[in-house]
C-alpha cells in the first residue's frame, strides 16, 4: 500500500494532556499501520468550535479558521486538511464553503489574513476532510479489514455517531438519520455490531454539557441507556465531545437517576489500533476514565497472524 | 452597546425582518420559512425553548423584536444540525439562530446570566488569548462564574471528573501556568481586531 | 341456431398437460360441450397453434371458438379472430395455479378443469358473434360549450386534430375568467413570475381557424341523441335557434366566483376596499403594471392583505366546504403585482394551510423571496374604515393580532356552472332551486338541456361538480359521448384547466370515432355488442330506464324503453335489473352465464363435493383472482368462477339457477360502492348490492341458509381476500352442510 499524505489539523482536544489525547495516541497507532503520513499543519489555532458563534460573530470565526487552511496551504501545499475532530472539521469545512461561495466574505478574509503575513488561493482542490471519510473513502472497508491481527471477537459495540460528523456535512452517502459507517468499521474489526441502537446521532448536548449540565446529561442519559437496553458492552464514537460528554459524566447521572452506568465510550481509532495488533498504551485505552476492559484483554493477546 | 442598540431601533424602526436580514448571519433566509415545524420537533433541546425556531421565524415576520433578541431560546442551540438537515426549505437554521444570538449579545440586550452565553464569552476569550483552548482554564473559568464560592462548590462537584481526566493524562494541572497557545497568538490577536473592524463596517455597527 | 360451429381447444402449455388429463377434457368438448371439433395443443398460443385455429375456422367452419388455456385476461392478441365468438375456459390461472399438485387433490383439480371446459363450451353455445350496432350515427363534429380557457383549448385542439368544432359562448367576448385576469400564473420554469394569460392570442387564433364555429352570446336550448348524432339547438340571446348536429360534446362551462356578498364578517359588501380575487384583477389590470389604486378612494395601496379560505373550507356548512385548489396560487400572484410595481407595499397573506402543489412550491418560494409575507393565521373579522383592520388568530404564536391593510382581498372559491342537479330535481325537468343551492351561489340554469329521461345535464359527484372521475377515467361523465372539464369538473386553475380540455378533446375524438365504427366507448372501447331488447316480453317496468347508470335508456311514444346503443357502456346493469329477462347482448346474455351455471358437474349430496359460484366483476374482482393464482395462493377446488361485465348484470334468476341446481354457495364480487366508488360502471355494484339486499326472502322461501349467498366489494389490489372469501364460502359450507337441492 502506498504512503498516503496528509495536512493535519489535530485540534486542541487533541494535544498532549488535553481531553482526546488519547484519541491523538490511538490515532498515530492506526496510521502507522495504514502507512498514513500526517504532516501537522504548523502552529495550527482553535477553530472556534460550536460556541464559538456567540462572541466571535462571523468574520472572526471564519478568520480563525482561515489561518488555518492559509497556514496549510503555506506548509502543506495540495494536501487535502484532515481533521480527527468533529468541530474542528466541521469549522474549518464551513469556513472553506462559505469562503468558496462568498467573493466578499474572501476578499474580506484575505484582508484578515494580511494582519498576519498570510494569504489564500481558493483553487478548490483541497478538501477539508474528517479521519473517518480518508478511511472509508481512501481505503474502504475491504482494505481496513486486511491489516486486522486481532479481531475483536465478542464485542457488542453501539455506534454513537453524534451530530458533527453526521450533520450538517456528513460522510457521503450516509444518510443523515441513520449512518452506518461506525457500525461497519465496528463490523470489519470483528466486533459485533448493535444496528438497531436508536440513539446513534442524538445529540449529547455538546458544549451545553458545560454551561447546560442538566439537560445535557438528560440526552446522555438516553443515549447510554438504549445502548444497554440493546445489549451493548461498549460505545464508539468518533467525535472527541461525543466521547467526552458520554463518558465522563456516567457517575453524576448515575447519581441523579439512580442508574448503574458504567460503559466505556472509546474511538473508532482505538478499536482499529486494537484489532490491528496495538498494545492497550498504544491504542490510548489507559486513556479512558471507563477502562475498555474487553479491548484491554484482547490487547494483552498475542496477534492471530 | 445598548448605543448600539438604540441606533438600530432607529434605522430600521418598525422592520424587524429587514433589520433581521441586514445585520444576522444567514438572516436573509428568514423569509424562506414555511412554517411546518420540523425544526422544532427536531431539536434535541427543543422542549426548554421558550420560542422554537419556527415560533421564532413567525416572530420575526410580526416584528416582535424585544420578544426575540431578549429570548433566552436561541442560547439554548446545542449545534446539533438536526433542524438544518431537516429542514425542507434548506434554511440553515442552525446558523441564523448562532447569527441571533450573537446579535443579541452584540447589541447588548441578550439576557445576562444566560449560562451558554456567559459560557460563550468566556471560551473566545479563553482561545484567543492563546490561539488554542486552555481547557483546565476554561473549566476553572466555568465554575467561577457565579462567584466564588459557587465556584468552589461547582468545582467540588466536578472534582472527581476532574481528577478522572487528570489520572488519564488528559487534562493537565499544570495548564493554569499556560498551554493553549499559539506562537502566532499576536498575529491571530491582530486578525481578529480587524475581523471585528471589517464586520462592524460592514454591518453599519461602526460608530 | 343451427349455424353454431364450436371448436374447441385445450393447451398443454405453462404445466397444463403435466398436471391434467387432457385428453379427457378434449372428450368432454366434445360429448358434453357438443363441439365439432375438439383439439388438444402443446403451446396453443405459438404459431402453430394458432394456425390450427384459423385453419378450422377457414376449412371446418368453426365460428364459436373455446379456448382451455389461460384466463381470459392473457394473450387475448394471440387468440383474438375476427367474426368469432370466443369463449375462455380458464385452467391455468384458474385451477393449476390455485391448486395444490397433489396426487390426492388431482381428481379435484381435473373435475374443477372439466366443469371450466363445459362452462366454456356452453357459454360459447349461447353466444351470438357480435356485429356493429346498427344505428350509430357518423357525425364527427365536437361541440365545445363554454368559451373560457377549458373550452377555447378543447377547440383548438380538437381543430388542430383534424375535426370540425362548434364553439358556444354565453357572453360576447371570448376568454371567460382568464381573459379578465391581468396576468395568470406560470406554466414554466422558473416559475417564479407571473406571466401573461395569453387568452388574446387564443382568441385570435380561434377566429382565424376555419374548422371552429364560433356562436357568441348563445347558449344549448337542447341537446338530444347519442354520439355520432347529437343534435343541438343553439340559441342567440336576441332570438333564433340554430339547430346543429355533432358527434360529441365537451362541456366547458367553468364556475362563478363565490358571492363576496355572503362574508358581511369579512368586510364583503361592507366596504369596497374589500374585494374579491377577481375584483383585485380587475384593480391590476387598470393599473397596468403601475401602482394599483383602491377603490373607495383611488389612494395607491401601500398594504394589502389577503385574506386565504374566505367562505370556502367551512365546516359550519354555510359556505363552501372544499378547498378551491387555486386560490393560494392566486394570491401570492397577486401579492406580486403589488411588489412587482413597488417592493415597498406591505403584502401579507394570512392563511391557515398554505396549498401551493408541484411547481407552485418554486412560486411559493419566488413570492417569499420577494418579500411578501406568509402569516398563518385564521381571520375571523375585517373591519372596514380607512385603514382596514384585519382580525385573525396567529396559528403559530397562539395569539390575537390585527394587520391593518389599505386593502384588504378574500380569497372566495369557485362555484361550478354545472347546471342543473338532477338528482336533487329527481330527474324531474324545470325544478328551481336546490338543496345545494345554499353553498353555491342560489339559481342555477341547465346548461346542456339534453332530452334524456334521466334530466337535463349531467350527474353531479359532489358540492356541484360534474361527476366526471370515474375510476381512474378523467372527463369521462355518465352521459356517454359527452365530455367535461375545467372548473366545472372540479376546482383547477388556468394551466389545469388547459391540460383537461386538451384530454376532454382527445376523449370525445374518441367517442365520435367509437361512435362511427358502431363500437364501445370506454371503458369496454372498441365492444361491437350492443343491447337488444324482446319487445314482446317487456312489461314496462321502467327498471332499465330508471337503473341505467348512463341515462342510455329513454321511453318511447308506447312508454317502452327505447336503447339509444351509442350511450350505451354495455355494462348490463340494464340486463341485471330486468325482471322478464328480455334484454340481452349477442356476446353477453342472460343465457350466456346462466347456461355456464347449469354446465357444471354438480356431484350428489353425499359426495362431500360442494360447488361454489363466484360471479366476479371481471374489472377488478376477476382481476385480482387472476393475480392471486400468479402468486399461487390458493382457493377451494370447489369454487366455479365466471367473469360478468360488471355486478350491475347479475340478473338474480342466475342465483336462483345456481341454488335450483344444487349448489351449495353464491359468492358475487364486485367493485366498491358508494360515495367513493371504484366501479367502472359507477352504479353497477351499488345496484347488484341493492338487488342482492332482497335475496334472503328468497333463501328462506327454498329453506335454505342466509349464508349462502354473499355479496361482496373487492378491489383489484385484494389478491390475498379474493381468495380467502371463496375459502370462507367453503368453510362456511362445511358447517352448515351441503345443499338439500341436489337431484
Amino acid at each position: 500500500m502506498a504512503k498516503k499524505e496528509y495536512s493535519f489539523y489535530p485540534g486542541c482536544s487533541s494535544e498532549r494532556k488535553a481531553s482526546a489525547s488519547n484519541y491523538m495516541v490511538s490515532v498515530e497507532s492506526m496510521c502507522k499501520t495504514l502507512d498514513i503520513k500526517l504532516n501537522e499543519i504548523p502552529d495550527w489555532n482553535c477553530c472556534g468550535a460550536s460556541i464559538g458563534y456567540a462572541e466571535g460573530g462571523e468574520l472572526p470565526r471564519h478568520a480563525m479558521n482561515a489561518r488555518n487552511i492559509a497556514l496549510s496551504e503555506k506548509h502543506n501545499p495540495g494536501q487535502d486538511i484532515v481533521a480527527t475532530c468533529a468541530a474542528c472539521w466541521l469549522g474549518a469545512k464551513e469556513t472553506h464553503e462559505r469562503l468558496s461561495a462568498s467573493e466578499r466574505l474572501l476578499a474580506d478574509t484575505r484582508e484578515v489574513l494580511k494582519e498576519a503575513g498570510l494569504d489564500m488561493d481558493y483553487k478548490g482542490q483541497v478538501e477539508i476532510r474528517h479521519m473517518v471519510e480518508v478511511l472509508i473513502e481512501d481505503f474502504g472497508y475491504d482494505q481496513l479489514a486486511k491489516p486486522v491481527v486481532k479481531p475483536l471477537e465478542g464485542i457488542k459495540i453501539a455506534g454513537y455517531v453524534g451530530c458533527q460528523t453526521n450533520r450538517p456535512f456528513g460522510v457521503a452517502g450516509e444518510s443523515f438519520e441513520n449512518p452506518k459507517y461506525l457500525d461497519k468499521l465496528t463490523e470489519i474489526m470483528g466486533a459485533e455490531p448493535v444496528e438497531k441502537y436508536d440513539q446513534k446521532v442524538t445529540c449529547c448536548g455538546g458544549a451545553l454539557a458545560f454551561s447546560e449540565p442538566d439537560k445535557s446529561q438528560a440526552q446522555i442519559k438516553k443515549i447510554i441507556e438504549s445502548a444497554y437496553d440493546f445489549g451493548a458492552e461498549m460505545i464508539v464514537t468518533p467525535c472527541p465531545v461525543c466521547q467526552m460528554n458520554v463518558e465522563v459524566y456516567q457517575d453524576q447521572i448515575n447519581k441523579k437517576y439512580g442508574t448503574k452506568f458504567r460503559i466505556p465510550v472509546t474511538y473508532y481509532s482505538q478499536l482499529m489500533a486494537v484489532a490491528y495488533g496495538s498494545n492497550a498504551k498504544e491504542a490510548g485505552l489507559d486513556g479512558n476514565i471507563i477502562r475498555a476492559a474487553r479491548l484491554e484483554e484482547i490487547a494483552a493477546k498475542p496477534a492471530k497472524k | 452597546m445598548s448605543e448600539l442598540n438604540k441606533a438600530m431601533v432607529n434605522k430600521y424602526r418598525n422592520d424587524f425582518l429587514k433589520e433581521v436580514e441586514a445585520n444576522v448571519e444567514e438572516g436573509d433566509w428568514v423569509k424562506m420559512c414555511m412554517q411546518c415545524g420540523v425544526c422544532s420537533g427536531s431539536c434535541p433541546f427543543g422542549p426548554y425553548w421558550e420560542h422554537p425556531p419556527q415560533e421564532i421565524f413567525m416572530m420575526i415576520r410580526a416584528g416582535k423584536r424585544d420578544d426575540v433578541l431578549k429570548s433566552e431560546s436561541m442560547w439554548m442551540c446545542t449545534s446539533c444540525y438536526n433542524c438544518i438537515v431537516r429542514c425542507p426549505r434548506e434554511l440553515p437554521i442552525t446558523h441564523i439562530m448562532h447569527g441571533l444570538a450573537n446579535y443579541a449579545h452584540r447589541l447588548g440586550i441578550a439576557p445576562k446570566m444566560n449560562p451558554t452565553r456567559r459560557f460563550a464569552k468566556l471560551f473566545w476569550k479563553n482561545i484567543t488569548k492563546g490561539g488554542r483552548v486552555n481547557e483546565l482554564k476554561l473549566s476553572i473559568g466555568l465554575y467561577f462564574m457565579d462567584g466564588f464560592s459557587n465556584g468552589i462548590k461547582k468545582g467540588l462537584e466536578m472534582l472527581p471528573v476532574g481528577l478522572g481526566m487528570v489520572k488519564t493524562g488528559r487534562l493537565n494541572p499544570f495548564a493554569l501556568l499556560g498551554g493553549g497557545k499559539c506562537k502566532g497568538a499576536g498575529d491571530i490577536h491582530k486578525m481578529l481586531k480587524k475581523a471585528q473592524e471589517i464586520e462592524n463596517r460592514r454591518k453599519g455597527f461602526a460608530s | 341456431m343451427a349455424d353454431i360451429k364450436i371448436g374447441a381447444y385445450v393447451c398443454k402449455g405453462c404445466g397444463l398437460g403435466e398436471r391434467l388429463d387432457i385428453a379427457q377434457l378434449v372428450t368432454v368438448a366434445k360429448r358434453e360441450g357438443k363441439a365439432q371439433v375438439a383439439r388438444e395443443h402443446d403451446f396453443l398460443c405459438n404459431g402453430a397453434g394458432v394456425a390450427m385455429i384459423r385453419e378450422d375456422i377457414e376449412k371446418e367452419g368453426i365460428n364459436h371458438v373455446v379456448i382451455a388455456a389461460c384466463s381470459r385476461r392473457a394473450k387475448t392478441d394471440a387468440f383474438g379472430f375476427d367474426n368469432v365468438a370466443i369463449s375462455r375456459a380458464n385452467l391455468r390461472e384458474g385451477v393449476i395455479w390455485v391448486q395444490p399438485d397433489t396426487e390426492q387433490t388431482k381428481e379435484i383439480t381435473q373435475e374443477m378443469a372439466a366443469d371450466y371446459v363445459r362452462m366454456g363450451c356452453a357459454e360459447a353455445g349461447r353466444m351470438q358473434v357480435a356485429v356493429t350496432n346498427p344505428a350509430h350515427g357518423s357525425n364527427k363534429r365536437i361541440l365545445v360549450v363554454g368559451g373560457g380557457i377549458s373550452g377555447m383549448t378543447s377547440a383548438v385542439e380538437a381543430a388542430k386534430a383534424g375535426y370540425e368544432v362548434l364553439l358556444v359562448e354565453k357572453s360576447g367576448v371570448l376568454g371567460g375568467w382568464v381573459g379578465r385576469l391581468y396576468r395568470r400564473m406560470p406554466s414554466h420554469e422558473p416559475y417564479s413570475d407571473p406571466m401573461e394569460t395569453g387568452v388574446p392570442e387564443l382568441a385570435k387564433a380561434i377566429e382565424s381557424n376555419k374548422r371552429i364555429k364560433v356562436y357568441l352570446n348563445s347558449v344549448i336550448s337542447r341537446t338530444s341523441g347519442a354520439p355520432g348524432q347529437f343534435s343541438v339547438d343553439i340559441s342567440k340571446e336576441s332570438g333564433g335557434t340554430t339547430t346543429e348536429n355533432v358527434g360529441a360534446v365537451i362541456m366547458a362551462s367553468g364556475f362563478e366566483p363565490y358571492d363576496l356578498n355572503k362574508l358581511p364578517e369579512l368586510g364583503g359588501g361592507k366596504s369596497p376596499d374589500v374585494v374579491d380575487q377577481a375584483g383585485l384583477e380587475a384593480l391590476a389590470r387598470t393599473a397596468s403594471g403601475g401602482a394599483i389604486k383602491r377603490p373607495s378612494d383611488g389612494k395607491e395601496v401601500k398594504s394589502v392583505a389577503f385574506v386565504q379560505c374566505a367562505g370556502q373550507r367551512d365546516d359550519s356548512g354555510k359556505h363552501l366546504a372544499y378547498c378551491s385548489g387555486h386560490c393560494c396560487n392566486t394570491s401570492i400572484k397577486q401579492a406580486m403585482y403589488f411588489k412587482d410595481a413597488n417592493p415597498g407595499v406591505d403584502t401579507v397573506v394570512i392563511y391557515t394551510d398554505l396549498r401551493t402543489p408541484g411547481n407552485g412550491e418554486d412560486f411559493y418560494r419566488s413570492a417569499q423571496r420577494k418579500g411578501v409575507i406568509f402569516t398563518k393565521g385564521k381571520v375571523s373579522e375585517v373591519v372596514p374604515g380607512t385603514d382596514l383592520q384585519v382580525k385573525f388568530k396567529d396559528l403559530i404564536l397562539n395569539e390575537d393580532a390585527v394587520a391593518k391593510a389599505d386593502l384588504v382581498v378574500l380569497a372566495t372559491g369557485m362555484v361550478a356552472n354545472s347546471g342543473v342537479d338532477i338528482d336533487a330535481a329527481g330527474g324531474a325537468p324545470n325544478v328551481e332551486g336546490q338543496p345545494e343551492a345554499a353553498a353555491g351561489n342560489g339559481k342555477q340554469v341547465s346548461v346542456l338541456n339534453l332530452t334524456y329521461r334521466q334530466g337535463k345535464d349531467l350527474p353531479l359527484l359532489k358540492h356541484g361538480f360534474n361527476d366526471s372521475h370515474f375510476i381512474c377515467f378523467p372527463y369521462e361523465t355518465r352521459r356517454t359521448g359527452i365530455y367535461s372539464c375545467g372548473p366545472v369538473r372540479r376546482p383547477m386553475d388556468a394551466q389545469q384547466a388547459i391540460e383537461d380540455a386538451t384530454g376532454a378533446a382527445l376523449k370525445a375524438i374518441q367517442a365520435a370515432e367509437n361512435a362511427a365504427l358502431g363500437r364501445a366507448a370506454h371503458p369496454r372501447s372498441g365492444d361491437l355488442s350492443y343491447p337488444a331488447f324482446r319487445r314482446e316480453g317487456c312489461t314496462q317496468c321502467k327498471r332499465c330506464t330508471v337503473e341505467c347508470p348512463f341515462g342510455a335508456i329513454d321511453e318511447d311514444e308506447q312508454r317502452y324503453p327505447q336503447f339509444n346503443e351509442s350511450r350505451c357502456r354495455r355494462c348490463g346493469t340494464c340486463m341485471g335489473a330486468c325482471p322478464v329477462r328480455v334484454i340481452s347482448f349477442e356476446n353477453y346474455s342472460v343465457d350466456t352465464v346462466g347456461y355456464q351455471i347449469k354446465a357444471v358437474d354438480v356431484p350428489d349430496q353425499f359426495s362431500e363435493k360442494p360447488r361454489i359460484l363466484v360471479l366476479a366483476c371481471e374489472n377488478d374482482a376477476y382481476p385480482a383472482l387472476d393475480m392471486a393464482a400468479m402468486n399461487k395462493i390458493q382457493y377451494s377446488a370447489f369454487a366455479r368462477v365466471v367473469p360478468v361485465r360488471c355486478l350491475g348484470s347479475v340478473n338474480t334468476i342466475w342465483i336462483n339457477d345456481a341454488l335450483t341446481a344444487g349448489y351449495d354457495g353464491v359468492i358475487l364480487m364486485g367493485c366498491q360502492k358508494g360515495e367513493n366508488y371504484q366501479c367502472h360502471f359507477v352504479k353497477g355494484s351499488e345496484m347488484a348490492h341493492y338487488r342482492m339486499s332482497k335475496i334472503d326472502d328468497t333463501l328462506k322461501g327454498m329453506s335454505l341458509e342466509v349464508e349462502r349467498v354473499r355479496t361482496c366489494e373487492v378491489a383489484i389490489t385484494d389478491i390475498q381476500r379474493a381468495p380467502s372469501i371463496i375459502n370462507e364460502m367453503a368453510e362456511t359450507i362445511q358447517k352448515i352442510g351441503l345443499s338439500p337441492m341436489k337431484f
